[in-house]
């Protein structure tokens, strides 16, 4: 009998935990809060500000799916990630989704099964000296110190490109961007390396960022955007197309200063009217409301609203648009059609 | 088979398991022992059967890919196309590295300030109660983070010591402390070198067999023969007539300032250092409260009757006290030790790559396998201080009491 009622016990743990696995937004909608995994804190794509409101284009991300889900933009519950102990969050389902500039690659997408939803971010390994070094190419960084944080692809490439160019150097392994930042500043490594974006992040918190440069050298193709697990579609496809509805209304023009007029009555084009909501059925095929993107769009703001507020060339942080431009204006960004 | 006469035995009834003292202890065992196997089994059928949710599985195929990170401190030949099982192994002998220099300072640290505890001293007493309880109530992790911020933020940085007028300069011209970690110069062995480092070493073992001689000596014919000289004399001047008589073989490679670090001779890293202080300190101010509580619980009628017999201060507490007291020191001791190896475990925080770092760090993270990777972590824990224990076990059964 014992043995019965332990196989029994087996059986309801298997049955609870398969159901675990699956319909995050049947989850999501039942909590009323979105789990939501980002950095610990980097100025422009995931920080808190002096109230510990999250700000930023990765946060932007998340109150978008929030909104399109829940219709509360402000219906997110941060939680702050490692470069280590982000994949371990999402695995085990303490996060919904991973909105961390995390890199799309082969082995996260296949072996640690997890589906990445798109790009959000084109971007690539660059490095960060102090003007007075003197230093104007990576390849002149033979024998130097160099502070990479640790779990990330970015260890990888580093010892690529030295090995490729025949060059040794030292690293310092560190946690957070933070002890990255205050290491680098302190001259206990000469170099600090991360995904350019992340460079200019960083340097934008620097009390002097004139008094340090970032090398030319982009050693590796980092396209950074936002995950789920695997094995759970549907949601797999809310956070997509919430992503590609932030995309194609930059392309089509929706803004949050326009949207509620476009979104009032339909209008002359037939793929606003499909985003939107105005037309078709788009919203109930994700198991959404009708107007999901309008929320989504009027919570920051479309994508390009989301670039210039946080990270574009007019913040602090101060990046050109370059690879992450519309695609009709010579950049990446491609969303798939409305239809 | 009713044709057997037997004693009448008592027949054995259910009941017995609980009510009869003799097999009451075997039934709470058993059943202790089926719970325990029963816990076991759904924890590690639940892993099953959530890995096979997820689609993945256990394997430990990763270890032999090359790891493709580089680590900054190896001991033994290592670089990026290396596999994750060498990493692993860079990492296990960084630990053991760290943990070795933490236990013996922490050693002497904690028997000079346990002993001066005792002293008659007041000053000296009330400092050594300061240190223990100052060190004994902040966590390791914090003094870590201490001793490393003090590193990184005080000492210069090596771009400080370029120029004629450096704002800091190497001592003795041949070691320069950096917030990178302190360079020194390295001895460069030749094979005639290594021949005074064999004549030095059967130095030592030539010193310890006078030594032993001389006590001998004594306990048999009651001559006593000096200890101190003769024994620094074995010591040093074979291996110093060897070094000059074969042509000084040995040099020293010195730490010289180029590119962007010094280069040559032995770099000892900072996270090293840091990380290697605060366990000694933090466990020193433990190891001390255990030799003071040896020493106390040594009769004082042991030292007045030491006393009684003529024997100066220094020699109770060498001869009398110590040997008695070490049969209380050891067993906490080796408690200490474990807990030096296991809280080196903490030096991802300044970026030491230990087993931990690389394993369960680097490797866990860019292959994905967590299970496997802990599974591996926590057996390379438990073989090392189950060893660790048995050679302080094999030590203590020597100091114990032999009781005749």
């Amino acid at each position: 009998m014992t043995k019965t009622v332990f196989l029994g016990a087996l059986t309801v743990a298997g049955l609870t935990a398969g159901a675990a696995a699956a319909a995050t937004l049947d989850d999501v909608k039942a909590r009323g809060t979105l789990n939501c995994g980002v950095t610990t804190g980097l100025v422009g794509f995931a920080a808190p500000d002096a109230n510990g409101e999250w700000g930023g284009f990765d946060v932007g991300v998340c109150r978008a799916v929030a909104a399109a889900v829940l219709g509360d933009p402000t219906a997110v519950e941060f939680v702050p990630t490692t470069g280590k102990t982000r994949f371990t969050a999402l695995a085990s389902g303490e996060i919904d989704m991973l909105a961390r500039n995390t890199t799309w690659t082969f082995s996260r997408d296949v072996d640690l099964k997890f589906e990445f939803t798109g790009i959000n971010y084109y971007d690539g390994q660059g490095f960060m000296v102090p003007k007075e070094l003197g230093v104007s190419s990576a390849k002149e960084l033979d024998g130097a110190t160099v502070c990479i944080q640790t779990g990330t692809t970015t260890e990888l490439n580093l010892a690529d490109y030295f090995r490729k160019n025949n060059i040794s150097y030292q690293p310092v392994p560190i946690e957070t961007n933070a002890e990255g930042q205050q290491q680098y500043l302190a001259g206990a490594c000469d170099t600090y390396t991360t995904d350019a974006s992340g460079l200019a992040a960083t340097r934008a918190a620097f009390e002097d960022p004139s008094e340090h440069v970032i090398l030319p050298e982009i050693v590796s193709k980092e396209p950074l955007g936002p995950l789920v697990r695997h094995g759970d579609n549907e949601w797999g496809d809310v956070v997509r197309w919430t992503l590609n509805a932030l995309i194609a209304a930059e392309e089509r023009g929706v803004t949050s200063a326009n949207i509620a007029e476009l979104a009032a009555a339909p209008t002359e084009s037939p793929e606003i009217n499909r985003l939107l909501g105005t037309e078709g059925n788009l919203g109930e095929m994700l198991g959404l409301e009708a107007d999901w993107a309008v929320k989504a769009i009027s919570a920051g703001g479309n994508y390009g609203e989301l670039f210039e507020k946080n990270i574009g060339e007019n913040t602090p942080v101060g990046l050109a648009r370059g690879l992450n431009a519309q695609w009709t204006e010579g950049g990446l960004l491609y969303a798939p059609p409305f239809r | 088979m009713t044709t057997m006469t037997d004693p009448p035995k008592a027949s054995f009834k259910l009941s017995m398991l609980l009510n009869d003292t003799r097999y009451r202890s075997y039934t709470f065992q058993f059943i202790a022992l089926i719970l325990l196997i029963a816990a076991m089994a759904y924890l590690g059928s639940n892993l099953a059967q959530n890995l096979r949710d997820a689609g993945l599985n256990i394997s430990y195929d990763f270890l032999g890919e090359p790891s493709n990170y580089d680590i900054n401190q190896s001991l033994i030949e290592y670089d990026s196309r290396s596999s994750h099982w060498r990493a692993s192994l860079v990492g296990v002998l960084n630990t053991l590295l760290v943990a070795f220099l933490a236990c013996i300072t922490a050693t002497i640290i904690g028997v000079v300030a346990g002993v001066l505890r005792l002293s008659n001293n007041w000053l000296v007493r009330k400092l050594m109660a300061g240190y223990v309880e100052a060190f004994r109530n902040v966590p390791v992790l914090i003094w870590i983070l201490i001793i490393y911020t003090i590193m990184t933020a005080v000492m210069p940085a090596p771009r400080d010591f370029r120029g004629d007028d450096a704002e800091a300069s190497m001592i003795l011209g041949s070691f320069a402390f950096t917030n990178r970690g302190v360079y020194m110069p390295k001895p460069l062995l030749d094979p005639l070198g290594w021949m005074v480092v064999g004549v030095f070493v059967a130095s030592i073992i030539g010193m310890f067999a006078y030594r032993r001689y001389a006590t001998k000596l004594l306990y048999d014919t009651g001559k006593l023969l000096p200890m101190g000289w003769p024994s620094l004399v074995i010591l040093f001047v074979p291996a110093i007539l060897a070094f000059f008589i074969l042509g000084r073989p040995i040099e020293l490679e010195y730490p010289e300032l180029g590119g962007f670090n010094f280069n040559g001779g032995i770099q000892v890293l900072g996270s090293l250092i840091a990380l290697w202080f605060a366990l000694a300190i933090y466990t020193g101010a433990f190891i001390a409260e255990n030799v003071r509580a040896g020493i106390q619980a040594v009769s004082r009628g042991q030292t007045e009757a030491a006393a009684a017999l003529g024997l100066r201060p220094r020699r109770v507490m060498n001869l009398v006290v110590l040997p008695q007291a070490l049969r209380i020191i050891i067993p906490p001791l080796i408690s200490n030790y474990l807990n030096i190896t296991k809280n080196s475990s903490l030096a991802i925080a300044v970026g030491y790559m230990d087993i931990t770092g690389t394993l369960g760090g680097i490797t866990l993270n860019q292959t994905g396998r967590a299970i496997e990777a802990v599974l591996l972590l926590m057996l390379f824990y438990l073989v090392i201080s189950l060893a660790i224990s048995g050679v302080m076990n094999v030590y203590n059964n020597t100091v114990r009491l032999k009781e005749r």
